[in-house]
């Protein structure tokens, strides 16, 4: 099952390899790592999302919160979260493929952030399903590149049952 | 006033009461050194830096302090490597100041640099870099907190040069507290009781302590807890020491060479309370088949430790010795005549202890190593330091000698390593002059830090080597004997040095023992000496540990004598 955690930890050097390498020297996998700061400039938020069965999971938000430089360990999966992930696709779009490029980024709210007689760059942001469909939709068009920001998350405020 | 980093380091060292450092000094630590004479630690200096680790682990283990190490950059802090990781594997409180380039030349690939942070990252419990000698004295804080409390580990602290001559005013922190480290102690009330009532419930309890109970000091009340409510107790090879062995409800080790009596007893109990151990593959054997009637009971103060590789049923996360304390009170409470709840089970296991003991066939020719270590139970009465190499040597000293006090048994236990009896043993000498400490090696493992007689001579350490000497890898011939056709591919060392000789080369004294008759009489002798002494005794090359439970089977599957 996949697992979102939300892991605060000290903003210093070497706190990301402590995490990596717990994931690796473990054998648990890591589907997405995001990492930034918080507006506590020695805090930084990391968003993992990993899969593994309830006993795994467990062992690694365990073994996270052992680690020294890490502050909090929130299993998100638990909890009602927004999750998003954003993505930059470069799709081709010549001639009369071009109106029906624009008109899924239209469909799935997404930007065109930059253009040329060719290509068309699109901004998509929104939680793993959303994603999927629109890498879908667009592959037949020919994807030229493609960078991905890994999953980000917030608990809802209100957790309603 | 201002000091300098390296003057800082000695200070705080000072300040954590730091009485011995094992070290080995190099160009990147020659700052601390050159003060070193000024401040009040014995230097131990090893020949080796792995000596170096295993020494102050072996002084950490004997004592229950922080052990301390001091050695240089590149070369020095790779070869502490082997030694952190043994700390680790066995939660030993040690601080280790490796020596690095300046800052300025850090990740330029300098003469003997190497990312000692990186390399030990997965086998310490903690590690620094240290950028600026105003942060020295808050982590060298830091490290000795980390190292000591909860459950406790190894912490690396890297050195730059530049930081060691850099000057500062000094002060340290009496105090500290981290928002991201704070070991939890108390056990929750709640647990405690069901754990009681489950106590309660069952007939057939059982015991199963591990190395916890020795660091967080809980042998006295688990020994009161086990004679007051007659529940036995076996331990894990970490544990040995942690509850006396002549004691009636003590069956001996448990696992891969346990004793007939303790597997049988993990396999019929029905409920089993492990204080302090962390269900390792070597005591499980086949986990699926692990206490298959038991409810278990998991008391450890570190979390991970908790349904890592067995489902239980009650979790306490908590320090051992409160746990057992709030336990203990919980039973008291309860008005049950445990003698008799428990006759029938303490019968039972008498039954197991009587029908199959831990026994070898004796020989009148041939040195059995296992009479070997009988009679330095017998001439010592238990009251040695035992520190042992690892293989077969290492369980036939968890089997034959007897244990009657924590910290007297000192191995590696966790990671397995070679060569470590020896330096652990110097270790523990200094920590307890007076007392009787004896390193029981085997030929291959004392030769894995054997220019450590070195060390012993020079410092008039009246360590004892004694080496079961049967010219193979043994454990590791057992195994091609047992499991791979006989194949003894790699196992024999046919060209072994002479120890008795070498001792002397080195200014130690050596004796031999050849023949059975020769045991006692060589031993008594070897052990008044005060002097480091190598007994080599020559015993039956193909003598196997047993019982023995094969890798990935079954407690009950054990192969017997």
């Amino acid at each position: 099952m996949r697992h979102v955690l939300s892991v605060l930890v000290e903003n210093e050097p070497g706190v990301l390899s402590r995490v990596a390498g717990l994931f690796s020297g473990r054998g648990f996998n890591i589907e997405s790592l995001n990492v930034g700061p918080t507006l506590e400039p020695d805090i930084s938020l990391m968003t993992i999302t990993t899969r593994g069965d309830e006993q795994i999971v467990e062992q690694i938000v365990k073994q996270l919160r052992k680690l020294i430089t890490v502050i909090k360990v929130v299993d998100l999966t638990y909890e009602q979260a927004v999750e998003r992930e954003m993505v930059l696709i470069k799709v081709n779009a010549e001639d009369e493929k071009r109106a029906e490029v624009l008109r899924i980024a239209d469909i799935f709210r997404c930007k065109v952030v930059d253009v040329s007689p060719s290509d068309l760059t699109l901004e998509i942001t929104g939680d793993q399903n959303k994603i999927k469909a629109i890498i879908n939709l667009l592959q037949r068009f020919g994807i030229k590149e493609f960078a991905r920001s890994g999953t980000v998350a917030l608990r809802r405020s209100m957790q309603i049952d | 006033m201002e000091l300098t980093g390296a003057q800082i380091l000695l200070e705080c060292l000072k300040k954590e009461g730091v009485s011995h450092i094992f070290g080995f000094p190099g160009g990147a630590v020659i700052d601390i050194y050159h003060h070193l004479p000024n401040y009040p630690f014995r230097h131990i200096l090893v020949r080796h830096e792995q000596g170096a680790v295993h020494a102050a682990d072996g002084y950490a283990r004997s004592t229950g302090k922080v052990g301390v190490c001091l050695v240089t950059s590149g070369p020095g802090a790779t070869n502490t490597v082997t030694g952190i990781a043994t700390a680790y594997m066995d939660s030993v409180p040690l601080v280790v100041f490796t020596g690095q380039v300046p800052t300025a030349l850090i990740g330029n690939d300098a003469f003997q640099e190497v990312d000692i942070v990186g390399i030990t990252r997965p086998c310490t419990k903690h590690n620094f870099l240290v950028k600026d000698v105003k942060d020295l004295a808050f982590i060298v804080k830091k490290a000795f907190y980390i190292a000591s409390t909860g459950r406790p580990g190894p912490v690396v602290v890297d050195l730059p040069k530049d930081v060691m001559q850099a000057k500062t005013a000094f002060s340290y922190p009496e105090k500290i507290s981290l928002r991201s480290y704070n070991p939890h102690y108390e056990p929750n009330k709640k647990q405690i009781k069901k754990a009681a009532r489950l106590i309660a419930k069952g007939s057939r309890p059982l015991i199963y302590g591990g190395g916890g109970i020795i660091s967080s000091g809980a042998h006295d009340i688990l020994t009161l807890l086990a004679r007051k409510f007659k529940i036995p107790v076996t331990t894990t090879l970490m544990g040995l020491g942690a509850f006396p062995a002549p004691d009636e409800l003590w069956l001996g080790m448990l696992g891969m060479h346990g004793t007939y009596a303790a597997n049988m007893a993990v396999n019929n109990s029905d409920v089993l309370i492990s204080v302090g151990a962390r269900f390792d593959d070597r005591v499980t054997g086949k986990v699926s088949t692990f206490a298959p009637r038991a409810k278990i009971i998991h008391i450890d103060i570190d979390p991970t430790s908790i349904r890592k590789n067995v489902q239980v049923d009650i979790p306490i996360v908590a320090d051992c010795k409160l746990a057992l304390e709030a336990l203990l009170q919980e039973l008291e409470e309860m008005d049950i005549n445990w003698e008799q709840e428990h006759r029938d089970w303490l019968d039972k296991i008498t039954e197991w202890k009587e029908s199959h003991p831990l026994r070898y066939e004796q020989s009148e020719t041939k040195v059995k190593p296992q009479f070997v270590v009988e009679t330095l139970y017998e001439l010592t009465q238990g009251e040695a330091i035992i520190t042992t190499e690892v293989g077969q040597n290492q369980m036939w000293a968890a089997q034959f000698y007897h244990y009657k006090y924590p910290r007297s048994f000192i191995s590696s236990g966790g990671l397995g390593t070679m060569g470590y009896g020896f330096p652990a043993a110097i270790g523990a000498q200094l920590a307890h002059p007076e007392r009787l400490v004896v390193d029981i090696a085997g030929d291959g493992s004392i030769q894995m830090n054997i220019q450590e007689l070195a060390t012993a001579v020079s410092y008039d350490l009246p360590v004892k080597i004694l080496i079961l000497n049967n010219g193979y890898l043994g454990m590791v011939r057992q195994w091609q004997e047992l499991f791979y056709d006989k194949n003894y591919c790699a196992t024999c060392l046919h060209k072994n040095p002479d120890f008795v000789a070498l001792a002397k080369a080195y200014g130690a004294e050596g004796f031999r023992i050849i023949k059975p008759q020769e045991v006692r009489p060589v031993l008594e002798e070897a052990l008044k000496i005060k002097k480091p002494t190598v007994i080599d005794v020559w015993v039956e090359p193909e003598e196997n540990v047993y019982p023995m439970v094969p890798a990935g089977a079954s407690l009950t599957e054990m192969l017997l004598v």
